[in-house]
């Protein structure tokens, strides 16, 4: 189980500036759990919108966004929405929106900041991470997490130390930013790399401390000992 | 004059660096300091070079204005938290520092303690917005100090890369940087000055002055050395051919190094010679270039 929860509408659209419509995608996975992304929410995210004047040109949840196969099979019949749309509101956990970033040729925005779960990390199959930073950056980023695709974690862009587009960690590691850069390019939104990010709030990538104490963090809901 | 105020009023700057050794003995860099004192306008201290543990930058830059060669105080984000960067930074201005370059840093796994907690809480280009807030009177969150610093501040590009992201993100960077508060660019080293001029025509609009870096070769391997590990540093074959035929090494490439000196000139606001330990050659390198 990954936590997510929503973005403060506010900041949604502020990354739709500029642009009139928009497919929402929701997750019956963790995001449906979590009260942030699953059918109900998707709804209100349509109904809201659609106030502030944008148009939704479809909707679709789909178990699960972690996995880009999935979420290609998910959108079969979806096609013409998606394309009609400016870009793709996801509304799920970080790991979701950068399969979504991966599998469609779409710009894509986060509607959801993943929260520390205290070292728990569910299982997939695909490449992305997400740390539980609870400050989701990923609209600005293509869809490529900068946290955990840059060794560094930078914000800013990328550090000197990459050769041949790999990191200077290892010859086995892609430099994140280079992902990014190459990702941004495909998007059309190389503007992208002059925003300002602020510097990462290391209080909100803490697990909280309701989830160090609570059932929540405690994920073994059993008492039930197993007896080898 | 100072190295604020040469590069404000249109001065060519040579600067070189310093640095600090593994221990407690500063009898080199006090005399590395009186040697350069009067060749160069200011030197930097690197701040744990290459993620190898070394005695600070902070209280070498503090040796170099007791002896009078103007620092150039390297902070590096490896290191240290936003707390301490910012701690370093007034206690830099009280020791009469005022010049800050702001690096990101190599990862600890490229030194001697490659078990080491990586910190980058802030990166070149936060660090550099932290910077000018402190000179406004303000930590990094709006907090009023008693006493407010001036620093000028200085960030570094990589000219030269290999892939066209690269490049891009090395560029993007830099505006980043400038609009930062970055009132001076020192550059990794470069080999050739055609390369250097077309990196110049693409970053002229930032309106920053640049020095370009040079390091001298020492020999045929060091070259390949840095063309297969250092990024962003190409050493055309040619030169490594020359330095492979010297009689002697050292004349050869410090030549070579006047020579480039010579063709970047034209093109930018100063020099940065990184001699990697022939501190005490950098006069003898000033004096062939003709500067």
């Amino acid at each position: 189980m990954i936590l997510s929860e929503q973005k403060p509408f506010e900041e949604i659209l502020g990354y739709l500036d500029g642009e009139n419509s928009v497919f929402i995608l929701g997750c019956n996975g963790c995001a449906q759990s979590s009260g942030s992304g699953g059918p109900v929410q998707v709804e209100e995210m349509k109904k809201k919108l659609e106030e502030a004047g944008k148009k939704v040109t479809g909707t679709k949840v789909i178990d699960f966004l972690c996995e880009k196969a999935l979420v290609k099979s998910g959108l079969r019949g979806r096609v013409d929405q998606v394309a009609a749309a400016d870009s793709v509101l996801v509304m799920t956990c970080g790991i979701g929106i950068q399969a979504v970033a991966a599998a469609l040729n779409k710009v894509i925005h986060p509607a959801c900041n993943t929260v520390n779960l205290g070292g728990s990390r569910g299982e997939w199959r695909g490449s992305e991470r997400c740390q539980e930073c609870g400050q989701c950056l990923l609209d600005y980023t293509g869809g490529i997490c900068p946290i955990t695709a840059c060794t560094k974690s930078l914000v800013s862009g990328a550090c000197g130390g990459a050769s041949n587009g790999k990191c200077e960690l290892s010859p086995d590691r892609d430099c994140g930013w280079e992902l990014i850069y190459n990702r941004l390019k495909a998007k059309g939104q190389l503007d992208k790399l002059l925003v300002d990010l602020n510097a990462l709030d290391h209080n909100k990538l803490m697990p909280r401390p309701e989830m160090m104490s609570t059932s929540r963090y405690a994920l073994e809901q059993s008492d039930k000992e197993v007896k080898a | 004059m100072s190295l604020q105020s040469k590069l404000e009023s249109g001065k060519f700057v040579i600067t070189c660096e310093v640095g600090p050794l593994k221990g407690t003995d500063i009898h080199e860099v006090e005399e590395n300091a009186e040697l350069l004192k009067g060749k160069v306008d200011a030197a930097n201290v690197t701040d744990q070079q290459s993620s190898v543990m070394r005695l600070g930058s902070l209280v070498t830059s503090h040796i170099l204005v007791q002896k009078g060669l103007e620092p150039i105080y390297q902070l590096v984000c490896r290191d240290r938290n936003r707390i301490a960067l910012q701690s370093d930074l007034l206690s830099a201005w009280v020791l009469g520092i005022k010049n800050v370059l702001s690096i990101t840093g190599d990862l600890p796994q490229l030194g001697d303690h490659p078990e080491a907690r990586a910190v980058y809480d802030l990166d070149s280009v936060t660090l550099l917005q932290a910077i000018g807030k402190l000179n406004e009177g303000y930590d990094m969150n709006g907090n009023e100090l008693t006493g407010k610093p001036s620093f000028f501040p200085g960030a570094v590009v990589k000219v030269e890369s290999d892939t066209e992201a690269s490049t891009e993100l090395q560029i993007a960077k830099l505006e980043k940087k400038v609009a930062a508060g970055a009132r001076f660019i020192q550059t990794q080293a470069v080999y050739d000055a055609g390369s250097f001029a077309r990196f110049m025509k693409r970053v002229e609009k930032f309106k920053v002055p640049i020095l370009a870096g040079v390091i001298p070769l020492k020999s045929a391997g060091m070259a390949r050395y840095m063309n297969k590990g250092v990024a962003g540093v190409f050493v055309p074959e040619d030169l490594i051919q020359k330095m492979t035929d010297a009689q002697d090494k050292a004349a050869t490439g410090i030549q070579i190094c006047a020579d480039l000196i010579k063709q970047l000139k034209p093109l930018c606001q100063g020099v940065h010679i990184m001699a990697i330990g022939w501190e005490k050659r950098v006069p003898e390198i000033i004096q062939a270039s003709g500067l």
